[in-house]
C-alpha cells in the first residue's frame, strides 16, 4: 500500500526523516518495500521570471529569453516553447541540473543553441513528473507557467508538490486495517509515541422526507450495509489538495463526488460507491444473490452474465452494482447528478474474491475487500465522506441513513495477566510500558490490581486480535525485538534426535550412486502430459493415470509424475544440447499413484530411482546399478523385456527378490532420433521402496584353503545368453562359486551365427582339504559335458 | 703335472671369461661351458681313468676344489652383473610424471541435498528427530489445522496448486507439524524436511522447492529459546560471528510471528551487494506456536508452549554457494552439478 509522507504528517507529527521512519516501520512489522523521493530526478531546478523575449537570430522556431532567477542571477535561456511570455514565472533548469525525461533522467548543461548561449532549460510539467492534479496547467503543451504569486529563485520541488516521499509498504495479511493512510498513521503514531489526529468526521445534516430503504438478503455475504442520502448535489472539480493526494497514490481525478469515494478508500480503507439516486428505480436497495443468467453492465461498459454465486446490489428492478467490485453503468455519477446515495458496506472477502476471479473483473474496491474490511469501518468512513461533501460544498448531507447491520459491534475483551505474556516472550516488559503501547494502538486497557488481571478491550478494527499471544506480539513489536535474549531451552526435556533408519539408508544409497560417478538431479514433481506421447505409451498405460493439477502454471507443468523417466530424459537432452557429451545423472523422488481419478483418496507416494547414462552404453549403466546393489546388500536380476520407449533389443526388466521392480534399457531409436541424439542414452527406473532393507552386516569366516580359478571358453549358438550359460555351469558343479563372463568373440574362426564365450570359474575348496588339480579337471569335464548337452557347446 | 698346469690355466681363463661377460645370458653360457655336465671341468673328471690310482684322490679333490672355486666366482660375477643390470634398468625407467593420473570419476549429491543434510545434522545434534509427511496433502493439514480456515486472508499469501476440492500440493512443510503432533505428545523436537509447491515461477521463485520445518513443544518454551536456537544455527551454518535479528511478521500458525534475518556473512554486517546494503539477510520465518494449532492436535496450550521455524533449503544453498539463479538448481547441467564434487 502507498502512503505519502505529507499525507501521514496530517495525522501525526513526524519529526524524523523519511529514512528513519522507514527503519521505525520495519522494526514494528511494516517493511517499506520502496521509499521514493518524488523530486529525486529533479535537481537544481528553480523558479524564474521571464524578463524579456526575443526571436533567435538564426532560428524561427526558437525564442531567446532573459530570466530573473533571484539569487541565482539573470540567465539567458533559449526555448522552442511557444507559450512563454515576458512576466511569466516558469521552472528553470539551471546549468548542471537534472529533469525527468522519457522515463529516465536528463542532464541539463549550459550550451549553445544555433550559436546562441543557453544557460539551462525551461521545464514542462512532464519534465517535473507532475500532471494537472499536482499543479494546474502541468499538462499544457509547452512550459509550465506557474502561479504569478510564486516567489522567484526558489527550489521548484516544494512549489509543485514533489518535495515528498512515497512509502510503498508491505502489509501482512493479518492487518487489513493498515491498508489505509489513517491505518498506517495509527502505527506511525504508536511507534513514534505521538498522538494521532483522526480526520474530521462531523457534518451538519438536514432533514429529508426521502427514504431509500435497504434490505440485505444475504447477511453472511454482506454483514453491514450503510446507505446515506445526499441532496442538492452540484458536481464539480475537487480542490487541488485532494486531487494531488489521489495523484500521489496513482488515481486520476474524475469529479468531486467520485473523488470523495476514492479519497475515503485511500484514507480510511473503506471502498465506497455513489449512486445517482435518480437512476435507482423504485427508490430502494436490495442486496441479494444474482439469479442465473441475470446481466449487468458495469461502468467500464463490460457486460457480465451472472449466477447465484455473485452478490448483486439491486434497485427495485434489477442490478445496479456488482457488490464490492464495480457499480453499474446506468446509476453512475454524471455531471448532471443532483442526488446521491452513498454506499459504505462490508462484503465478505471470499465472496468478492470468487466473483472477481470468476468474472475476471477487478477494481481497487474489490482488491480492498479481498483483504478484509471490518464491520466498524463503514460507519466511520461514511461520516468522513459526508464531512468531505460538506467541506467541498458539492452537496448537502441529509439525515437519512439506512444501516443494515448483522455484525456484532461489541468490542472483544481479553482477560489475561502479565505473567502469561512473559511466559511466552521469555522476558518481562515493564508493565507501564506495556499498557502504554497497547493504549497507543487503540486498546482499552484496564489493570485489575486486586485480581492481578489485565482486562483489554480490542478495538473494532483489530479483528485479528483474539488472545493474549496477540497482545504479547503487539507489546514486543513496539517494545523492540532486540530486547529478546538468547536462551537455549533452559527448561526443556532432553530428546533423542537424528536420522531415521530410512533416511540413513537413503543417504548411503545416494552416496553409493555418487561413487559410481552419478550426479544427483532435482526435478519438478510435475511434468507435461505430452511426455506420454513422446514415450509412446499406449492409451491404457498406467503412467497416463496421472493426478492433474487444477490450476497449473502451464500445460508443461500440469500433471503429477507417475514415473521419473520423462524429466530425466529432458535433463539429458538439455545436457547434450549444451555440449555435455557424456554424463551420469540420478534422481530419487516420489511418484504419485492414484487409485482413482479424479482424486478421492490420498494417492500413494512411491519413491523411485531414475538413472541416466549418456556417452557410454547399456553395460555401463547396468554395471553401475550392480555395484550399488552390492554395496547396499541386495542382488538384482535382469530379464529381457522391453518398454514402449526402450530399444526392444537392448532393454530388460529388473527383478529383486523374485519381484519385478523396474526396467533398464537404451532409449528407443525412434525417440532418440526425434530428440536428435547422436547416440541413444540409457535409462533405468526402479521402485526404491521395493528394495529390501539391509540386514545387519555379519562377517563370514575365510576358507581354510584357497579357491582355484580356471578359465573356460566354448562356442555356442548366437541365441544362447550369458545367463543361460552361467546357470548351466553353476548347476553342473556345486563347487563352482561363481562363473563370470569375461569375453565374447565372434568371427570366422567360430563360424556363422555362433559365438565364443569365455568364463572365469571360481572353484571353492572343501573345508578340510585343498582342491587337487585332478578334482578340478574332473569338474571341468563335467561342466563341459553339461554345456554340450544343454547348450550344444563346443570347447574352443 | 701337465694336468695341473692345464687346470690352473682353465681357472684363469674361466675367471677372465666370467669377468668379461657382458650380460647374464653370456655369463650363463660361459658358466655352462666350464661347469656344465659336459663342460671343461667335467671333462677333467673323465680323465680320471688315465690317472694313476694313487693320485686319483688328490686329483679328484683338486677338481672339486676348482669347481667350487669357479662356482663361487661365477656366482660373484652373476651377482655383480645382476646389480649392474638392475641399475641400468632403474636408470632407463623414467616416466613423465606430469601425465594425467588414472581416474575413477565420482559424482556428487545435489546442493539442496547437501545443505539439507547439513541442516539436519545441526538440529539432530540438538535432539530433533526427523518426520516426513506426504507431499500431496489435504486442505485440513495444510491450512485448516494450521489456523488457516477457508476464507482466511493468509490463504492468499501462498498460491496453492489444487488437485481436487480436498487435495492440494502442500505449500509448506508446516503440514508435518499437525501430522506429528496428532501422533506424539510433548516433549517434541521435530524436523520436517521436504518438497513444497507454490504457483510461482520467476528468477527467484520456483514452483517447487524444499523447506525444512522445525518444531519444539514442551513446558516453559519461550521466544528467547527460539532466538537462542537460531543463533546457534546461524553460527554453525554461516559463520562463527553470525548474529540473528528478529522482526515482526505474520503466519497464521504462530503468534507472535517473526521473520529472522542473519547478519550478512559476506560483509560481516557492514552492508554489501549480497545483503542490498542492509547488513542482514532474510533466512527464515518463525514464531511461537499458535494456541489453536496445539488445540487442534489435542495438546493443552495452557500447559505447553512451543516454537516453530521454517526455512527454504534452496535459499540457504544459494546464499552458501553464491548461486544467483534458482533455475540452476533444477536444470541439472552436469557442469553445474560437477562443482559439488568438492567437499566443504
Amino acid at each position: 500500500m502507498i502512503a505519502p509522507l505529507s499525507w501521514l504528517k496530517e495525522y501525526v507529527d513526524i519529526d524524523i526523516s523519511a529514512a528513519e521512519l522507514q527503519e521505525k516501520l520495519f522494526s514494528c512489522g511494516f517493511e517499506v518495500e520502496e521509499l521514493t523521493y518524488l523530486g529525486r530526478d529533479v535537481e537544481n531546478v528553480v523558479t524564474g521570471k521571464i524578463l524579456a523575449t526575443e526571436k533567435h537570430p538564426d532560428a524561427d522556431r526558437l525564442t531567446v529569453c532573459k530570466v530573473d532567477c533571484g539569487k541565482f542571477g539573470i540567465k539567458q535561456i533559449v526555448t522552442a516553447a511557444t507559450n512563454v511570455f515576458a512576466g511569466a514565472i516558469v521552472p528553470v533548469a539551471l546549468d548542471n541540473s537534472t529533469v525527468k525525461h522519457e522515463g529516465g533522467v536528463r542532464k541539463i548543461k549550459t550550451g549553445k543553441l544555433r550559436g546562441v548561449l543557453s544557460e539551462g532549460m525551461f521545464c514542462s510539467g512532464e519534465e517535473l513528473g507532475i500532471n494537472n492534479d499536482f499543479y494546474d496547467g502541468a499538462e499544457v503543451n509547452g512550459i509550465l507557467i506557474l502561479d504569478p504569486a510564486t516567489p522567484i529563485g526558489v527550489d521548484i520541488r516544494p512549489v509543485v508538490g514533489i518535495d515528498d516521499y512515497l512509502f510503498d509498504i508491505a502489509v501482512t495479511a493479518n492487518r487489513p486495517d493498515c491498508q489505509s493512510v489513517v491505518g498506517m498513521a495509527r502505527e506511525v503514531a504508536a511507534v513514534l509515541k505521538k498522538p494521532l489526529r483522526f480526520p474530521a468526521t462531523d457534518y451538519a445534516a438536514v432533514p429529508t422526507d426521502v427514504k431509500i430503504p435497504v434490505t440485505v438478503r444475504e447477511p453472511a455475504l454482506c454483514p453491514r450495509y450503510i446507505g446515506h442520502y445526499v441532496k442538492d448535489v452540484k458536481i464539480g472539480t475537487s480542490p487541488r489538495w485532494l486531487r494531488r493526494r489521489l495523484a500521489l497514490c496513482g488515481l486520476r481525478s474524475v469529479s468531486d463526488m467520485v473523488d470523495i469515494t476514492n479519497y475515503v478508500l485511500l484514507e480510511m480503507g473503506q471502498p465506497m460507491h455513489a449512486f445517482d439516486r435518480d437512476f435507482l428505480r423504485g427508490g430502494c436497495i436490495e442486496v441479494r444473490r444474482a439469479e442465473k443468467g441475470e446481466k449487468i453492465v458495469t461502468l467500464d461498459k463490460r457486460e457480465f452474465i451472472l449466477d447465484s454465486s455473485n452478490l448483486l446490489i439491486c434497485d427495485g428492478e434489477g442490478g445496479v452494482a456488482l457488490a464490492g467490485i464495480m457499480g453499474g453503468l446506468d446509476s453512475e455519477i454524471k455531471a448532471s447528478t443532483e442526488e446521491v446515495f452513498f454506499e459504505a458496506a462490508k462484503f465478505a472477502r471470499d465472496s468478492v474474491r470468487k466473483t472477481s476471479r470468476t468474472l475476471g473483473q477487478r477494481s481497487d474496491s474489490s482488491a480492498r475487500f479481498e483483504k478484509g474490511v471490518d464491520a466498524w469501518l463503514p460507519e466511520i468512513a461514511m461520516n468522513r465522506a459526508l464531512h468531505l461533501v460538506e467541506e467541498l460544498g458539492c452537496g448537502v448531507p441529509t439525515k437519512y441513513r439506512a444501516d443494515a447491520n448483522a455484525a456484532d459491534l461489541t468490542p472483544k475483551q481479553i482477560v489475561t495477566d502479565f505473567s502469561a505474556i512473559e511466559r511466552l516472550l521469555g522476558i518481562g516488559v515493564p508493565h507501564k510500558e506495556s499498557v502504554e503501547i497497547l493504549t497507543r494502538l487503540g486498546f482499552a486497557v484496564h489493570e485489575d490490581h486486586m485480581n492481578q488481571k489485565l482486562v483489554v478491550g480490542v478495538p473494532l478494527w483489530r479483528e485479528d486480535v483474539d488472545g493474549y499471544p496477540d497482545l504479547a506480539e503487539e507489546i514486543i513489536r513496539m517494545y523492540g525485538y532486540e530486547h529478546i535474549e538468547s536462551t537455549f531451552l533452559k527448561d526443556a526435556k532432553v530428546t533423542r534426535g537424528g536420522y531415521t533408519e530410512r533416511d540413513k539408508r537413503m543417504l548411503a544409497f545416494k552416496t553409493a550412486l555418487k561413487e559410481e560417478g552419478f550426479f544427483e538431479a532435482c526435478n519438478y514433481s510435475f511434468y507435461s502430459p505430452k511426455a506420454f506421447d513422446l514415450f509412446r505409451l499406449g492409451a491404457d498405460a498406467p503412467e497416463r493415470r496421472a493426478v492433474k493439477i487444477l490450476n497449473p502454471i502451464g500445460e508443461d507443468l500440469s500433471v503429477m509424475r507417475t514415473f521419473l523417466a520423462p524429466s530425466m530424459l529432458e535433463n539429458v537432452v538439455r545436457n547434450v544440447r549444451r555440449g555435455n557429451a557424456e554424463g551420469r545423472l540420478f534422481e530419487l523422488a516420489k511418484v504419485y499413484l492414484a487409485e482413482e481419478l479424479p482424486l478421492k483418496e490420498q494417492p500413494k507416494e512411491e519413491t523411485r530411482l531414475i538413472m541416466a547414462e549418456w556417452g557410454g552404453g547399456f553395460f555401463d549403466l547396468k554395471g553401475a546399478i550392480e555395484d550399488v546393489a552390492e554395496v547396499m546388500g541386495f542382488a538384482l536380476k535382469f530379464v529381457k523385456e522391453s518398454q514402449p520407449y526402450l530399444h526392444p533389443g537392448i532393454s530388460a526388466a529388473i527383478f529383486c527378490g523374485g519381484k519385478k521392480i523396474g526396467w533398464i534399457g537404451e532409449l528407443h531409436p525412434v525417440i532418440s532420433k526425434e530428440l536428435a541424439f547422436e547416440k541413444a542414452p540409457c535409462l533405468l527406473e526402479l521402485d526404491y521402496d521395493a528394495l529390501p532393507q539391509k540386514e545387519e552386516l555379519r562377517v563370514e569366516a575365510l576358507p581354510a584353503f584357497s579357491d582355484v580359478l580356471r578359465d573356460i571358453a566354448f562356442t555356442v549358438d548366437e541365441r544362447v545368453t550369458c545367463a543361460e550359460a552361467e546357470e548351466c555351469i553353476l548347476r553342473a558343479v556345486k563347487a563352482v562359486k561363481s562363473a563370470e563372463l569375461f569375453d565374447v568373440y565372434r568371427g570366422l574362426q567360430v563360424g556363422k551365427d555362433k559365438k565364443s564365450m569365455a568364463f572365469r570359474l571360481t572353484f571353492a575348496a572343501d573345508e578340510d582339504k585343498p582342491l587337487a588339480p585332478e578334482t578340478v579337471d574332473g569338474y571341468f569335464k563335467k561342466i563341459l559335458g553339461a554345456l554340450k548337452a544343454k547348450l550344444n557347446a563346443e570347447l574352443r | 703335472m701337465d694336468d695341473e698346469k692345464e687346470l690352473d690355466d682353465v681357472v684363469k681363463e674361466a675367471i677372465k671369461e666370467a669377468e668379461e661377460a657382458e650380460n647374464s645370458r653370456m655369463l650363463y653360457e660361459r658358466k655352462m661351458r666350464f661347469l656344465g655336465r659336459v663342460g671343461i671341468v667335467m671333462n677333467f673328471m673323465k680323465r680320471m681313468k688315465d690317472i694313476p690310482p694313487e693320485r686319483r684322490p688328490e686329483f679328484g679333490k683338486k677338481i672339486n676344489a676348482i669347481r667350487d672355486k669357479l662356482e663361487a666366482e661365477f656366482s660373484r660375477f652373476e651377482e655383480k652383473l645382476r646389480q649392474r643390470e638392475l641399475e641400468k634398468k632403474i636408470a632407463e625407467e623414467n616416466v613423465d610424471v606430469t601425465m594425467p593420473g588414472k581416474h575413477k570419476k565420482t559424482g556428487a549429491l545435489h546442493p539442496v541435498s547437501r545443505v539439507k543434510a547439513e541442516l539436519i545434522e545441526i538440529f539432530a545434534g540438538m535432539g530433533f528427530e526427523i518426520f516426513e509427511g506426504p507431499e500431496i496433502e489435504t486442505d485440513y493439514y495444510n491450512f485448516t489445522a494450521l489456523n488457516t480456515p477457508e476464507d482466511h486472508p493468509a490463504r492468499d499469501m501462498q498460491d496453492t496448486f489444487y488437485l481436487s476440492e480436498r487435495f492440494l500440493l502442500r505449500t509448506q512443510t508446516s503440514a508435518g507439524q499437525i501430522r506429528l503432533m496428532e501422533q506424539k505428545k510433548p516433549p517434541i523436537k521435530m524436523l520436517c524436511p521436504g518438497r513444497v509447491f507454490r504457483s510461482d515461477d520467476d528468477a527467484t521463485h520456483s514452483p517447487m522447492f524444499h523447506q525444512l520445518e522445525g518444531l519444539v513443544v514442551d513446558e516453559h518454551i519461550t521466544l528467547c529459546d527460539l532466538k537462542g536456537m537460531l543463533d546457534e544455527f546461524a553460527r554453525v551454518m554461516f559463520s562463527k560471528t553470525s548474529k540473528t535479528r528478529l522482526r515482526p511478521s505474520y503466519f497464521p500458525f504462530t503468534e507472535p510471528s517473526v521473520e529472522v534475518d542473519v547478519s550478512c556473512a559476506a560483509c560481516g554486517g557492514k552492508g554489501c551487494s549480497l545483503c542490498k546494503g542492509t547488513g542482514w539477510i532474510e533466512v527464515l520465518g518463525a514464531g511461537m506456536v499458535n494456541r489453536r494449532v496445539l488445540e487442534n492436535c489435542g495438546i493443552d496450550p495452557d500447559k505447553y508452549t512451543g516454537f516453530a521455524f521454517g526455512m527454504g533449503v534452496e535459499r540457504i544453498a544459494m546464499l552458501k554457494y553464491g548461486i544467483n539463479n534458482i533455475k540452476l538448481l533444477t536444470e541439472n547441467d552436469v557442469r553445474f552439478l560437477g562443482q559439488f564434487r568438492e567437499v566443504d
